[in-house]
């Protein structure tokens, strides 16, 4: 199955009928298939290929790659940075936007930034508190939350201005995103604000880490209650976990982190830790691939990232398909037309 | 103070209607107050708004009060100023993940919405992104002078 045409780096794929970017990460959703993205840490470095180092381990298991934007607080490379030099060479990034280090006027020239080099999906976030990361001292901005930040990333797109009302000439052709975290209270309305954030522009979904699979499946069920399936692609969180100690570690600092202690047992009780961490990963990737309304999984496997490809792969969600990455249609003829 | 605060959500339905009937109130003020000048009662009113919701909810005075949407809790309370609901990082007894000592406001918002009749609804509403320049500034005068225009407005 061919979800794109060959990408030319530097120049957007033709944008078809129904979509709002030329990203290939809409298409392979839009055609229904379980897609599959993964989390890049930016790295703390001024050096290209520390990026292009740590998005190879993806090749060939992920639609897309999200580049994080300050996450956990913690300084690293920007992530419209990060995006414009995968663009480059034809991977699909994911722009994280955090409303915590930037206001509006900074957050507005990103978007159009990000989107003149190539970018097509922007992931609307609040951001984790300052507390959390390196820069404790730091202003925390928060000028938008992440509900209005998406509804001014459509205003962008759709009705080319700004927020201030002052025209655009060529509007960013984007896929928005945002997130959303059912395994933290109050668990009864996590639905009712992912409806509001599709109400407010959200076209896809990337929840935090679900480990708990009877929350997932019970917010999930309120998802289809409120008929929300189908008007956004839901990608569920997931990672491997690399021992107990470093689990319940995560689970009292990592904000947003709920890992239930049947987990951490199962952990505990195994002979190899990180491999068990990794056989979780695989059940909950399968398990999501049996919810109704579920689009796709997202990997985050922090300081594990070369994990990410064995645990897609023995899942088996991809079915045989082999995801773009620059190398793939090496010394095969171009599926493109000629121009 | 953080105890009163509490309280205000346990009583969001009482207080919910007793804004109610002081805004309609306000409203019928509204040829009074012109007179007098809107500018004029700046000053006072902020004062006194920022006496009573100060203490009854904590109010930061950002002037644009979305009390009614949010169970009575106030949104800019929450360390992120959140006007749209939670964040993902609300621990798993409903602290605050950047203050702990406190109760995340948007889960005290959820419950102080299901106090009111169609505070859950309300709660829907999608906020837009806060005017900064209305910091201080009195959301009940500005809410009468522009309910009192569309009125004006629609009226026969």
């Amino acid at each position: 199955m061919i979800f794109e045409d060959e990408p030319v780096p530097g120049y957007p794929l033709p944008i078809l009928a129904g979509h709002t970017s030329p990203g290939r990460l809409e298409r392979v959703l839009r055609a229904g298939v379980f897609a599959v993205t993964a989390e890049l840490a930016p790295p703390d470095s001024a050096d290209p290929d520390d990026v292009y180092r740590r998005a190879r381990v993806f090749d060939g298991y992920v639609d897309a790659i999200n580049a994080t934007d300050g996450s956990g607080a913690n300084c690293h490379m920007s992530s419209l940075a990060v995006c414009a030099l995968l663009t480059r060479i034809g991977y699909a990034p994911v722009m994280q936007i955090s409303c915590r280090d930037r206001n509006r006027i900074a957050i507005q020239g990103d978007i159009l930034g990000g989107a003149a080099m190539g970018v097509c999906n922007m992931l609307c976030l609040t951001g984790d508190g300052v507390q959390v990361g390196d820069h404790p001292q730091a202003k925390p901005v928060f000028d938008l939350d992440c509900i209005s930040l998406l509804g001014i990333a459509r205003m962008l797109r759709d009705e080319h201005h700004f927020e201030s009302g002052r025209k655009i000439t060529f509007a960013p052709r984007v896929f928005l995103g945002a997130a959303e975290n059912p395994s933290v209270p109050p668990y009864e309305w996590r639905a009712q604000r992912l409806a509001k954030k599709v109400a407010a522009g959200a076209q896809l979904i990337q929840t935090q880490y679900c480990y708990d699979t009877v929350l997932l499946r019970d917010f999930m069920r309120r998802v289809e209650d409120l008929g929300l399936i189908g008007q956004a692609f839901i990608l569920i969180g997931v990672g491997p976990l690399r021992s107990a100690k470093a689990a319940d570690w995560m689970r009292t600092h990592v904000p947003g982190m709920h890992i239930p202690d049947a987990i951490i047992k199962r952990l505990a009780g195994a002979q190899d830790q990180a491999r068990e961490g990794r056989n979780i990963c695989v059940e909950l990737i399968q398990e999501c691939r049996s919810i109704l309304g579920v689009s796709g999984v997202h990997v985050m496997a922090y300081r594990q990232e070369e994990s990410v490809a064995e645990a897609i792969d023995r899942s088996g969600v991809l079915a045989g398909r082999v995801p773009w990455f620059p190398e793939r249609d090496r010394g095969q003829p171009s599926n493109r037309a000629m121009q | 103070m953080y105890a009163v605060r509490l309280w205000s959500t346990r009583h969001a339905r009482g207080l919910e209607l007793f804004y109610r009937r002081f805004e309609s109130i306000l409203l019928r003020l509204h040829g009074i107050l012109s007179a007098i000048g809107y500018a004029r009662l700046e000053r006072p009113t902020a004062a006194m708004e920022r006496a009573v919701k100060g203490f009854l909810f904590d109010c930061q005075m950002c002037g644009q009060c979305v009390l009614s949407s949010t169970g009575m809790s106030c949104p800019m309370n929450c360390p992120k100023n959140l006007r749209n609901g939670p964040c993902g990082g609300v621990r798993g007894d409903g602290r605050c993940e950047v203050k702990p000592e406190m109760r995340c406001v948007w889960v005290e918002a959820y419950e102080g919405s299901r106090r009111i009749p169609g505070g859950v609804t309300a709660m829907q509403a999608l906020q837009p992104a806060v005017d900064r320049r209305l910091q201080g500034t009195s959301s009940w005068l500005r809410v009468v002078r522009e309910k009192s225009a569309i009125n004006k407005r629609t009226a026969p």
